[in-house]
């Protein structure tokens, strides 16, 4: 039997050390980056008084309209005329800069409290501070970019919420009232609902957060991240969101499709005979053929429509109806979140294999 | 047992080699030196020893065996890096907080009477205390750690000498009273005199000379470590880029 030379350490080795508790990130989490969680409650909520204020006006503008009657009478009309003037007009109708503005918040968000969370340790060295403490660098990493974006995520969908409460109006129920103005639940806004904006949200803090581990640098790391972020949703509004499901196509005339001014209109093409003619507007040569009697305020494709129609020529549509809102605010929310948790398992995985 | 040992450990940034076939074995339970102009790849052992960078090749293990970077070894290892980096914007006591928080161990009585005896106060932000501060700062952190080894890359390098001498002090007491061992980088070699007693010199990224520094003065017949490491580091640069 061998003496022992060295005492049996009480701490052991690899195996027998138990990894420290998760808990233990969140109050560090919330120490270091309570002044940027401060920034995005004051954005927010700063965001939720103006919204909560244009909504007001804009519900009690559409109570009123919808409760007139006759409706036909001077009175409604002037109802209707004050609602669509705020709907269409005010800062977050589709002509205000409202919705534009929303759509930054992600950005902002992923800016300025996504890149730089690992970029100002990296840049300012705390990085060989934090990365040999006992808790273990992958896991400091995983806990606090699970931390920050499930915060973001919980803000930004309340935030949501008060969009929808605000978009009521617009859709009218599915059934909007004659006359007044109603708009696409597709058309804007969509992003920025309970389930994408948060999506949206997580995504721009995840690919901040991978900036940042890559660049190393905070304000070059911002710039890139303002950069991704808008690469994306220009890719996502513009190519891949109308894909999400195959469009239903109609031969109907268009206007007079049920709920046809909520559904989001992909395409319009005609065919004669059974076989392709032209896309969107008839060319010019086919108007002057036939249809050079029409009146002016009736040209373009629906105007044309029925003329041509007389013709042998079938208009054809192509539309998401407004009841496919919530299958495509899920999947849109599903691919950002898939998004966003391969984001955050490429980020530790860097800092986890990052030489300094 | 050893508190680093180093296997043809070499590490490469791009195509230059900052540290290579590094070979050495620096015994536990005392302040060991590593000694060396800049760029000699001082930082970069000292990074391979504490996990934040990943060898090339060779291996490197710390005390007795565990791999370096390891749970148990960043359990057991107390690192304050160049330049004491600490989270600016955090107070003393958030600092105090978040090391807590990080560690199996932490000696709060300890940190608490140690700042308090060098008069640095808890709601003072880290980024507000003087250098010599900060330094003990880090320093106290790293301590109230509770650690077997104590690592320090340039620890005194951007300190005056009053700050320098109260900042060896430390960990001089902390060598001495709680059994610690220390690793510390230097390029200045007067400080090294009173505290090591191995020491590790390091040119051009390889290993010149190591060992017992009484054993060291007494082998080259240098009275002081300072001319040891000068005599060695310009005795033939033609060996040092061999």
């Amino acid at each position: 039997m061998t003496a022992r030379t060295m005492p049996a350490r009480p701490d052991g080795d690899d195996a027998r050390l138990r990894p420290l508790p998760w808990r233990r990130m969140a109050g560090l989490t919330w120490r270091q980056h309570r002044i940027a969680l401060a920034g995005v409650a004051v954005l927010l909520g700063a965001l939720a008084v103006w919204l909560w204020t244009a909504g007001s006006s804009l519900h009690s503008a559409y109570a009123a309209a919808v409760a007139c009657h006759p409706a036909s009478s001077p009175a409604c009309t002037n109802l209707i005329v004050a609602f669509n003037g705020s709907a269409t007009n005010k800062i977050m109708g589709s002509k205000g800069p409202g919705g534009v503005l929303l759509q930054l918040v992600p950005a902002l968000i992923g800016a300025f409290v996504g890149a730089p969370v690992l970029a100002r340790e990296l840049e300012t060295g705390t990085f060989r501070y934090a990365w040999t403490q006992g808790f273990g660098r992958w896991r400091w990493a995983l806990a606090k970019l699970v931390l920050l974006g499930v915060v973001l995520a919980a803000a930004t969908s309340v935030f949501g919420v008060l969009v929808s409460w605000y978009f009521q109006p617009y859709a009218g129920n599915g059934q909007q009232a004659p006359g007044l103005y109603q708009n696409s639940p597709f058309a804007n806004l969509f992003s920025l609902r309970e389930v994408t904006f948060p999506a949206w949200t997580l995504a721009a803090f995840t690919i901040g957060t991978l900036a940042g581990v890559l660049i190393r640098r905070v304000v070059p790391a911002i710039v890139a991240t303002l950069a991704a972020y808008a690469g994306l949703a220009f890719a996502a509004g513009s190519f891949l969101r109308e894909h999400y499901l195959t469009p239903l196509a109609t031969s109907s005339l268009y206007v007079n499709l049920p709920g046809a001014s909520t559904a989001w209109t992909i395409s319009q093409w005609s065919t004669k005979d059974g076989r392709f003619a032209f896309a969107g507007n008839p060319p010019d040569s086919l108007v002057n053929q036939f249809c050079s009697s029409v009146p002016p305020d009736k040209i373009g494709p629906l105007g044309f429509a029925p003329c041509l129609a007389q013709h042998g020529y079938t208009q054809w549509t192509s539309y998401q109806p407004a009841s496919r809102f919530w299958p495509f605010q899920w999947i849109e929310g599903g691919w950002l979140l898939a998004l966003s948790t391969f984001l955050i398992a490429a980020t530790v995985w860097l800092v986890h294999r990052r030489a300094a | 047992m050893n508190v680093v040992e180093a296997s043809g450990l070499g590490k490469r940034y791009g195509r230059a080699w900052a540290l290579r076939e590094c070979t050495l074995e620096i015994p536990a339970g005392r302040v060991a030196a590593l000694v060396g102009p800049n760029g000699a790849g001082k930082t970069t052992l000292l990074n391979l020893a504490v996990g934040l960078a990943v060898p090339s090749a060779g291996a490197v293990t710390v005390l007795g065996g565990r791999r370096a970077g390891s749970p148990a070894a960043l359990d057991a290892i107390a690192f304050v890096a160049q330049d004491t980096p600490l989270y600016k914007s955090l107070s003393v006591a958030d600092m105090i907080y978040v090391t807590r928080s990080l560690n199996r161990r932490f000696d709060q009585p300890y940190a608490k009477a140690r700042l308090d005896e060098l008069g640095i106060p808890a709601k003072r932000k880290a980024g507000k205390l003087s250098g010599g501060q900060q330094a003990q700062l880090a320093l106290t952190l790293a301590l109230a750690r509770r650690p077997r080894l104590l690592v320090l890359d340039e620890p005194v390098a951007m300190l005056d000498p009053v700050a320098r001498h109260d900042f060896m002090g430390t960990v001089l007491a902390a060598a001495s009273a709680d059994g610690v061992s220390v690793l510390l980088s230097s390029h200045v070699l007067t400080e090294l005199e009173r505290v090591a007693g191995y020491l590790i010199l390091l040119a051009r990224g390889q290993v010149r000379l190591a060992g017992e520094v009484d054993d060291l003065l007494a082998a080259h017949g240098q009275p002081s470590l300072e001319e040891l490491a000068m005599a060695y580091l310009r005795e033939s640069p033609s060996a040092v880029t061999r």
